[in-house]
């Protein structure tokens, strides 16, 4: 075991899947000697050689294009993109292309492949650097989702994307990345996709998170446990394919439920599992489910701490639901 | 002229390769030479700033200021300047106040976006519209197109400029914009600042054609190559492009060729990659110095004077920075305002939600969050 940052377990993830299996290769913009903006892919192309890590020109839709080709023969593609709000000229080939491959030649070619992007605030970012884009991409079928909150879950959860037989998008809590610390397991070892993680038993309020709001649920949570509301904090971990059962079965252990993301309301995730429970298991629910969300807006820059969810609005959202 | 080499005027001392006929009368000249210092003041104030932990971050410019410098001299009143977030050069030399720079720097209650962008996404109307300035690469190439092409529905003499960088070619926004340009045939510059780098990236790696303003043939405009450190040559070249579109005569393609000698942004650590001994050679290219050099030979240069201007743009900068450091940061309100025309209804609930939660558990704390980790 190791101490590791949330970065650094993802570097390790991807050595341990480089070392694992020959065919995977890693590429992007600034990814070889640099190292990537964040610094993910530090050493890769010192230990793997810059035949499987590799810088590409400046086109995301090239690096998604070019991935789909590298998969459906024999390779694979852990793409990067450097931050996820820049993902949309890739959007065509990964909404039409990566994501529907399977279904349109009857399974006679396939994508697997992982696309991995920084997403989120709480960097002082702004407009484009900062936004959470989950509900588009879960929003498309074909395509698997996941957001890793923890050093441990995001090596092993890169892993067992990268052993997946379908394309992932690996959404990566950059506001994460070096301010959560964990203990991260040697070598090879996968957390299996479609799993929810409990990050704190609670009989009173259930709060379903992911990603960088699974800390600021865990403050608010310890927080509402002073006044003896305690939460039951589940972290969804995989946005798609969902375990609906494990939602439901924690939204029923205590009838009261809070969803949090830093994604706008609108559409947003906390949507779905808002209708998942309202659809299957609304004779249990004591109090109408509460959604705490980035705002409508777009992200912005010098305000955003009043845009992203914090302690308090969490908090708030527990309290209401608790006392309704 | 040849797409795959760069036309100059001036050598690495500022002295003329041959005899030409300056376009700049000594009065621009001298203005062009005092923009290029104003950038590198305004650079350097940033950088300062950025590491003193006062403004979150900043792109700098040293190096490319003879190539925004002249194009932007070469435009005319009117003109519209689609920009790239490297392009502040432009602004200042079109008459943009620093102290408005400086509101987007501290994305204060001043700035005309209220602190919605990160710092250097500039957008201004007055006294020269220069385009909001997005983070996304070549997005603008399509839209300084569209405005080319209202240009020309209006009967308007007015050009569009889109500036960009090497990696910005890559891009799907420099393939649509410049084929549209060119089967429109609208009133377009294109101007791409080959500054050797995207990021860690190096230019060699970003294409494999010879140059990139060979890339023009094939679309079906003219590609001009011009030594991007000679201000004298980018605003002749600028010139001879600006006159085409306005003549009916369509799109161009200018190459600048010139050097990033800082980071990509003070996010950036370019020692890890940029090879010690390019940067010495194009330290010996240095537009500042060239220029200086010519206006010396032309006998419009003196130490005195450079000092005087130094000085006074070191105090006019300070003073800018300072006052704006010192506004209030946005209202709350400007979180939901311009989302739509007018406020929707549910964004009217989220706002007084926002003011309710204070009044009852107390105002939000900002994150300990930096760009970019």
């Amino acid at each position: 075991m190791a101490n590791l940052t949330l970065i650094q377990a993802v570097n390790d993830g991807l050595k341990a899947a480089m070392r694992d299996d020959p065919t995977t290769l890693v590429f992007g913009e600034d990814v070889g000697p640099k190292g990537g903006v964040f610094l993910a892919t530090e050493g890769l192309t010192a230990e793997f050689g810059e035949e499987r890590c590799f810088d590409t020109p400046l086109s995301e839709d090239g690096i998604i294009g070019a991935a789909i080709g590298m998969a459906a023969n024999g390779l694979r593609p852990i793409a990067e993109i450097q931050f996820q709000d820049f993902i949309f000229p890739a959007f065509d080939q990964i909404v039409s292309e990566a994501a529907k491959l399977r279904y349109r030649s009857g399974g006679q070619y396939t994508a697997p492949m992982v696309i991995r992007t920084p997403y989120g605030g709480g960097i002082r970012g702004g407009l484009y650097h900062s936004q959470s884009g989950e509900a588009y991409f879960a929003h498309t079928p074909g395509l698997k989702v996941v957001i890793p909150s923890t050093p441990h879950d995001a090596k092993g959860l890169l892993i067992a994307a990268i052993n997946d037989p379908d394309p992932v998008l690996f959404m990566e809590p950059k506001a994460l990345y070096r301010s959560v610390k964990g203990e991260v397991p040697e070598g090879w070892y996968t957390v299996d996709l479609s799993t929810l993680r409990t990050v704190r038993e609670g009989d009173d309020v259930t709060v379903f998170c992911y990603g960088a709001m699974v800390p600021v649920v865990e403050r608010a949570a310890a927080t509402a446990a002073e006044s003896g509301i305690e939460c039951n904090v589940v972290d969804l971990r995989t946005l798609m394919p969902l375990d609906e059962e494990g939602v439901l079965e924690a939204a029923k252990s205590t009838g009261r439920v809070v969803t949090v993301h830093e994604a706008p309301r609108f559409c947003g995730y906390g949507a779905e599992i808002s209708a998942m429970i309202a659809e299957n298991v609304i004779e249990y629910m004591e109090a109408p489910i509460r959604r705490v969300t980035g705002f409508d807006t777009p992200f912005p820059n010098t305000l955003e701490h009043h845009y992203l969810p914090d302690e308090r609005r969490v908090l708030d959202a527990i309290e209401h639901v608790h006392s309704y | 002229m040849d797409p795959n080499e760069a036309y100059s005027l001036i050598d690495a001392d500022g002295q003329p390769r041959s005899k030409f006929t300056c376009a700049l009368a000594d009065d621009e000249l001298k203005d062009c030479f005092r923009s290029m210092l104003a950038v590198r003041s305004f650079d350097d104030i940033c950088m300062k700033l950025q590491r003193g932990g006062r403004i979150g971050f900043s792109i700098p410019n040293r190096g490319v200021e003879a190539t925004q410098v002249g194009a932007a001299a070469a435009l005319r009143d009117g003109d519209h300047i689609f920009p790239s977030y490297r392009d502040f050069g432009m602004a200042l030399h079109k008459g943009v106040p620093p102290v408005e720079m400086f509101h987007n720097m501290f994305g204060n209650g001043r700035d005309a976006a209220q602190g919605r962008q990160m710092p250097v996404h500039f957008s201004f109307v007055d006294p020269v519209h220069f385009f909001s300035i997005s983070s996304p690469i070549g997005t603008h190439l399509p839209h300084a197109v569209g405005a080319a092409h209202a240009f020309k529905v209006r009967r308007e003499p007015h050009v569009a400029l889109a500036s960009f960088g090497d990696g910005g070619t890559s891009s799907n926004g420099f393939h649509s914009g410049l084929n549209f340009a060119a089967v429109m045939k609208v009133p377009v510059v294109f101007l791409c600042q080959n500054n050797g780098w995207a990021i860690s990236c190096p230019s060699s790696q970003q294409t494999g054609s010879e140059s990139y303003a060979i890339k023009a043939k094939a679309y079906g405009m003219p590609g001009i190559k011009v030594d991007g450190n000679d201000l004298l040559a980018v605003h002749e070249v600028m010139s001879e492009a600006l006159e085409r579109a306005r003549a009916g005569e369509g799109p161009t393609l200018i190459e600048a060729e010139t050097y990033r000698m800082g980071g990509h942004s003070t996010s950036d650590d370019p020692s890890k990659y940029v090879p010690k001994d390019v940067l010495d050679k194009w330290e010996a290219l240095d537009p500042v110095k060239r220029l200086r050099g010519y206006l010396e030979f032309r006998g419009l240069w003196t130490q005195e004077w450079e000092d005087e201007l130094v000085a006074s743009l070191l105090a006019e900068h300070a003073a800018a920075a300072k006052e704006a450091e010192a506004e209030a940061p946005p209202g709350l309100e400007t979180i939901f305002s311009d989302v739509f025309e007018s406020l929707p209804d549910h964004l009217r609930k989220q706002g007084e939600a926002v003011f309710d939660l204070a009044r009852r558990k107390g105002d939000a704390a900002a994150g300990e969050g930096a760009f970019p980790l």
